[in-house]
């Protein structure tokens, strides 16, 4: 009758903490692991492994104009990731970044088809940055509300948002904006409202740098960081500090959309120079992963969308070179989510086997 | 003779770390017997009863049922001994109607819900319950919950029933519906274990009384012949001198006015009914009460963290000007210069933001300070210095997140912030609970430290000797009601443990 | 009138596909698990579906029969999607990874591989992946002889549809029955309501959560499937079946996560979906029927939780991952 008949075999336990290194050392094992198991679908497709994992570096990091596409690529990930951080900080599950990328795409779009030729180059430029932001933001802050005034699940609202942004964008393209007639396209902005290149890239890529140490600060620096940083602990003790909870939801939530509108507004100013129902392209997703996967942290951010950026980029050139669908892209980056989440598990929790137990009790 | 005995343990002892929570206790009860279990907070009580119900098992002693030796190891196994506790917190689906969480769990061939609401019915005709079985449970009131949880274990066939503090959440009225019912079961033949700490409810409906006190056995009496001031005699035992030093404030000066504070929770249950009271500066005005008195609701209006239904509750001035407090969120409260420091009952629920480290902490009451975007960090950052020191916190850094810190330092990190905002008000509830005896005097000294500094101290506590030496004055809260305010150098442990559990002595108002 | 009976048997055609996903979708949630991961899944099933059927085609030759064809997609699709749902649910129930980073995660990971395997059909075997067309008529025949289908009026509105629709329409009754009717529907929605009421009770909360998140990730796999293989022409198409597994955890929300509920409110999102290219009302562009779906859901959505009855709430722990020593 001891406690050992009732303990089970294999128990959980919740770390209390890690060693630094031994953390970043599950995390490695977990990128690596997912290498390897990328690999399957490579083997059932006849390809070789090793040969594929070349090309994918070098199609992607190999030449200076492989690393600027690489870095295009990034970008938009970086930033979405950057603007998802703070709702996630909050336990707010923001996942209509894709929505809020095309509404402040749209916003950027009307100023860029319609006031391009009356107001100069830099001034539409800022211009359409503003609106952009305004635009991703005031999406943004409808599901907010309601989650603030009536705690409506915000999960689900934000994802409706998406698709709403989306069709919106639909309508656009076959109505009002369309260019030539009968072709379901909104024309090419002309060059005053396209983003300068510095070094090869859009400018895009200066924004989001500066974002990451805009936010690094606004999150660790903050009052508004610190209040964020509260209520995603508890949301009493923010009450008992005598925080407005709703308002800080609805703050927060505009600031967060306001970056994905700025998303969209390099997206089509800097890259496409137009508007397309698919402007946001899963972006807004894949980004939120990007956010977990970095633990919230903007530094760590910009490694894992070039990683991200890295195996799309080079999957296209695998598609081109060995033949190789570019769709293993997505099987590779699920593959490497699916790894770098467990990789959580063993950080977060230990396995406590009845025997190892019992030795430590004597011990 | 113990063939009689439903149940008999012996010898249970149970520690969990370094406390002993059961030390060799002995209880036995017979089958067509209530049996109350009395004992203040903390004494042990639902920690004995655990181990019938399978949720704990003994670390020594035995249990025997109808003279057998029993094996208890979870829920299940009790239920086959015909064991079924009813919890302080109940489990039950909301969307689910009563037979459905009656039957939830079980697993005897297919489902057949009509079938099983007749068995219920014929159950509830048996021992005179009213319930609606159709009725969802997110509609029931917490007495028709409780009649569920009831019918539930006498569904699976239990005899042997423990109900945990039962009335703590029942309307008189109620009270007396799951008395008739009690006393119906206990004609069958059934044998009950009521946990609780009121003496009225125990004379009035139990056969026999086991008293516990701090984890040790009493004795037990049969109720015929025993009364009210005997019991508490035996469940507070007489008073320990614990040596804390309560220095007289020259000049104490009135700071918090409450009158006729009444609050309702969202069920619409009044968890304060016309609380008046005065708290003056260079006082500790201890509060007393049986857990869930309305000590929480009390501390959390004064703060504005919890909706007034009426009352007001004034903040007086150096100046002798008094403000209304009532109506106003936390934040309006400060901006109002009103200093009050606050360490709530759920210290990393709300007193603290865990993942934080100590300067994160620091800076939940400054945080809004200074012109600008940024936080200040210095001066947090020197506060939990000071505090590190000063109260010899143990932590591997100021930014060592303190969820991660053992429950005295946790403590000691939450009022020393609170102390550091040299407020005029300071108000603890439960401050010592779950802590060292070293760690307890630490706090025991702050907070006579602060009363000396000339501010009004309110402070609810669990243990009746600290407040009988520490306090000035002590409020008993019974039932979200004052049953009586004392002085505390002067009222003896019998008379505040009488109040808590309304046999109130006529003269017990100050 | 012709264009309103045309109308409703595009709008099952497309709604058929929806019912699929919504029912497995529905499925997932009552146990508390939010599997993003839906628009994945049904990629995976199309294009597993239509492997499954190619191949046996393939095989088989001359001899093929077009309900051993309908079998094969069915249960590959189905197998597909169990697939993905078993690493959604062991990243979730045993390694308690983020509910919505997981889902999003399997989105990413099933569309690539639906894609790949749609692609890879098409290069290995020299551009052009179809059926047959006997085995095609299969697919998209009725059930039902001619007779009834010319039955004026209600016969095409009845009996023209494919044998997925009503195999459809007797899952939503069985799944109805089973979640009201049966101990283990019962549990089944306990578990999705308080797992932590439900473990008291003795109830195996991980059992529970695996299966009806890997059946239901299954059933939604079928509806990828019934949608390459009837409205995309058994050809692969990923333009088309893009969007159509969050259209579904749209719909779940729509119909309270009540199976009976996804029977009208598919055919009524498929409708509107498909309503652009039949009907056109002045004043309201043709495309923004398609965000109406959306809209609407968003509204149910706002309602239910202003009006706070709690009959018609998500399962109250959807979302949140089950830890038990943390009670």
């Amino acid at each position: 009758m001891s406690a050992e008949t009732r303990t089970p075999l294999i128990r959980l336990v919740k770390r209390t903490e890690m060693a630094k290194g031994k953390v970043f050392g599950i995390r490695v094992a977990s990128i690596v692991i997912a290498l390897i198991l990328g690999c399957i679908p490579m083997l059932l497709t006849g390809t070789d492994p090793i040969s594929a994992y070349g090309v994918i570096i070098q199609g992607s990091l190999s030449r200076p104009i492989y690393i600027k596409q690489t870095v295009k690529i990034a970008i938009p990930l970086l930033g979405c990731a950057l603007a998802i951080a703070p709702c996630f900080k909050m336990r707010f599950w923001n996942i209509g970044a894709e929505g809020q990328i095309t509404m402040g795409a749209v916003a950027a779009t009307y100023f860029a088809l319609f006031w391009a030729e009356s107001v100069p180059h830099v001034v539409l430029l800022a211009i359409m940055f503003i609106t952009a932001a305004a635009a991703g933001g005031l999406w943004a802050l409808i599901p907010a509300f309601f989650k603030a005034r009536w705690n409506t699940n915000e999960t689900l609202f934000t994802l409706m948002m998406n698709y709403i942004a989306i069709g919106i964008v639909a309508w656009l393209q076959g109505g009002p904006w369309e260019g030539r007639k009968g072709s379901q396209l909104i024309p090419m902005f002309q060059d005053s409202a396209r983003l300068p290149t510095v070094l090869g890239v859009h400018c895009g890529w200066i924004i989001v740098l500066a974002l990451v140490f805009i936010m690094y600060i606004y999150m660790n620096r903050t009052k508004q960081g610190y209040e964020i940083a509260v209520i995603g602990d508890s949301v009493n003790t923010a009450r008992y500090a005598g925080m407005n909870v709703g308002w800080i939801i609805m703050r927060t939530m505009f600031i967060s959309g306001a970056i994905s509108g700025i998303v969209g507004f390099m997206i089509v100013s800097g890259a496409n120079f137009t508007l397309y129902s698919g402007v946001a392209d899963g972006v807004g997703f894949t980004s939120i992963t990007v956010a977990w996967l970095s633990q919230l942290n903007s530094f760590a951010m910009i490694a894992v969308s070039m990683i991200l950026a890295v195996i799309e980029k080079g999957a296209n050139t695998l598609q081109t070179r060995l033949s190789v669908p570019a769709s293993i892209a997505d099987i590779i980056t699920g593959i490497l989510l699916f790894c770098m989440l467990s990789s959580e598990f063993f950080i977060n929790y230990s396995l406590v086997f009845r025997r190892r137990e019992k030795k430590e009790a004597e011990a | 003779m113990e063939e009689n005995y439903a149940i008999e343990m012996k010898g249970i002892t149970k520690r969990f770390g370094q406390v002993v929570a059961n030390d060799g206790i002995s209880l036995a009860i017979k089958r067509g017997e209530i049996l109350a279990l009395l004992g203040e907070n903390g004494s042990g009580k639902t920690t004995l009863m655990n181990m019938l119900s399978g949720i704990y098992q003994p670390d020594e002693g035995e249990i025997y049922e109808d003279g057998k030796p029993v094996y208890i190891r979870s829920p299940r196994e009790a239920f086959s001994y015909g064991i079924g506790m009813i919890h302080q917190h109940y489990k039950l689906i909301e969307v689910f109607n009563a037979t459905q969480n009656i039957v939830l769990g079980l697993d005897d061939g297919r489902l057949d819900l009509a079938a099983a609401a007749k068995k219920v019915k014929e159950i509830c005709s048996r021992y005179g319950f009213e319930i609606d079985l159709s009725r969802k449970v997110y509609e029931m009131s917490v007495s028709q919950k409780q009649t569920i949880e009831i019918v539930k274990i006498l569904y699976r066939g239990a005899d042997i029933l423990i109900l945990d503090e039962p009335t703590a959440v029942l309307t008189p009225q109620e009270t007396q519906k799951l008395f008739t019912v009690l006393r119906n079961m206990k004609k069958d033949g059934k044998a009950i274990i009521i946990i609780t700490h009121k003496l009225n409810e125990v004379m009035e409906v139990s056969d026999r009384v086991a008293v516990l006190r701090k984890g040790k056995y009493i004795g037990a009496v049969n109720t015929s012949e025993t009364n009210p001031q005997m019991l508490t005699e035996m469940m507070v035992g007489h008073s320990v001198s614990l040596n804390i030093d309560r220095p007289v404030y020259p000049s104490p000066q009135r700071k918090l006015v409450v009158e006729g504070l009444t609050c309702v929770d969202e069920e619409g249950i009044t968890k304060l009914d016309s609380v008046s009271f005065t708290a003056n500066t260079g006082e500790i005005l201890g509060v007393a009460g049986i857990s869930g008195s309305g000590q929480r609701e009390l501390l959390e209006a004064i703060a504005g963290l919890y909706p007034v239904k009426s009352g007001s509750i004034r903040f007086v001035g150096d100046d002798g000007a008094e403000k209304e407090l009532v109506g106003l969120t936390p934040k309006k409260i400060r901006e109002a210069g009103v200093g009050m420091a606050f360490v709530p009952e759920d210290r990393l629920g709300m007193g603290l933001v865990g993942s934080m480290g100590m300067t994160g902490n620091m800076m939940l009451r400054s945080w809004k300070n200074g012109r600008g975007a940024l936080v200040r960090r210095k001066e947090p950052e020197n506060l939990a210095k000071n505090i590190m020191e000063e109260l010899d916190v143990v932590t591997p850094g100021i930014d060592y997140p303190v969820r991660r810190l053992s429950g005295g330092n946790v403590q000691k990190v939450l009022v020393g912030r609170e102390i550091a905002g040299e407020p005029a008000v300071l108000m603890t509830a439960y401050a010592v609970r779950g802590l060292d005896i070293n760690t307890s005097y630490t706090i025991y000294n702050l907070l006579t430290e602060q009363k000396m500094k000339g501010v009004a101290v309110i402070y609810i506590g669990e243990d009746l000797d600290v407040l009988l030496e520490l306090a000035d004055k002590i409020l008993v809260l019974c039932g979200g009601r004052v049953s009586g305010i004392v002085d505390a150098r002067t009222v003896t442990k019998e008379e505040v443990g009488l109040m808590m559990t309304e046999y109130r002595p006529e003269e017990g108002r100050l | 009138m012709t264009t309103l009976i045309a109308l409703i048997v595009a709008a099952v055609t497309f709604g058929t596909v929806l019912m699929y996903g919504t029912l497995g979708e529905i499925l997932t949630e009552k146990s508390g698990n939010l599997n993003l991961g839906v628009e994945g899944i049904m990629y995976m099933g199309g294009a597993f579906g239509l492997a499954g059927a190619f191949y046996y085609e393939k095989a088989a030759g001359e001899l093929a029969s077009g309900p051993a064809a309908i079998s094969i997609a069915i249960l590959s699709a189905f197998a597909a999607g169990m697939a993905a749902s078993l690493i959604y649910s062991f990243l979730t129930i045993t390694l308690r990874a983020n509910q919505n980073v997981t889902g999003l995660a399997l989105s990413i990971f099933g569309t690539g591989i639906g894609q790949f395997v749609g692609e890879f059909m098409r290069v290995s075997e020299g551009g052009y992946v179809a059926l047959s067309n006997n085995l095609k008529e299969s697919f998209s025949a009725t059930v039902f002889p001619d007779f009834m289908i010319k039955i004026p009026f209600i016969g095409r509105i009845l009996f023209s549809h494919t044998i997925f629709f009503y195999i459809a329409i007797v899952l939503a009754v069985l799944m109805y029955l089973f979640l009201t009717r049966t101990r283990y529907g019962m549990y089944l929605t306990a578990v999705g309501e308080s797992p932590s009421t439900s473990d008291a009770a003795g109830i195996n909360i991980t059992k529970y959560k695996y299966l009806a998140t890997v059946i239901g990730g299954g059933i939604s796999a079928i509806g990828g499937m019934v949608y390459i293989m009837t409205t995309a022409g058994c050809v692969w198409n990923h333009e088309g079946l893009s969007g159509v597994g969050w259209l579904a955890v749209a719909l779940v929300i729509f119909c309270m996560w009540r199976p009976l509920n996804a029977i009208w409110g598919s055919v009524l999102f498929g409708a509107m979906m498909i309503m652009y290219l039949r009907v056109s009302v002045p004043f309201i562009p043709t495309e923004l029927y398609k965000i109406l779906p959306y809209i609407v859901t968003v509204i149910v959505l706002i309602f239910t939780s202003m009006r706070n009855s709690r009959d018609k709430q998500p399962p109250a722990s959807l979302g949140e991952n089950y830890f038990r020593e943390e009670r």
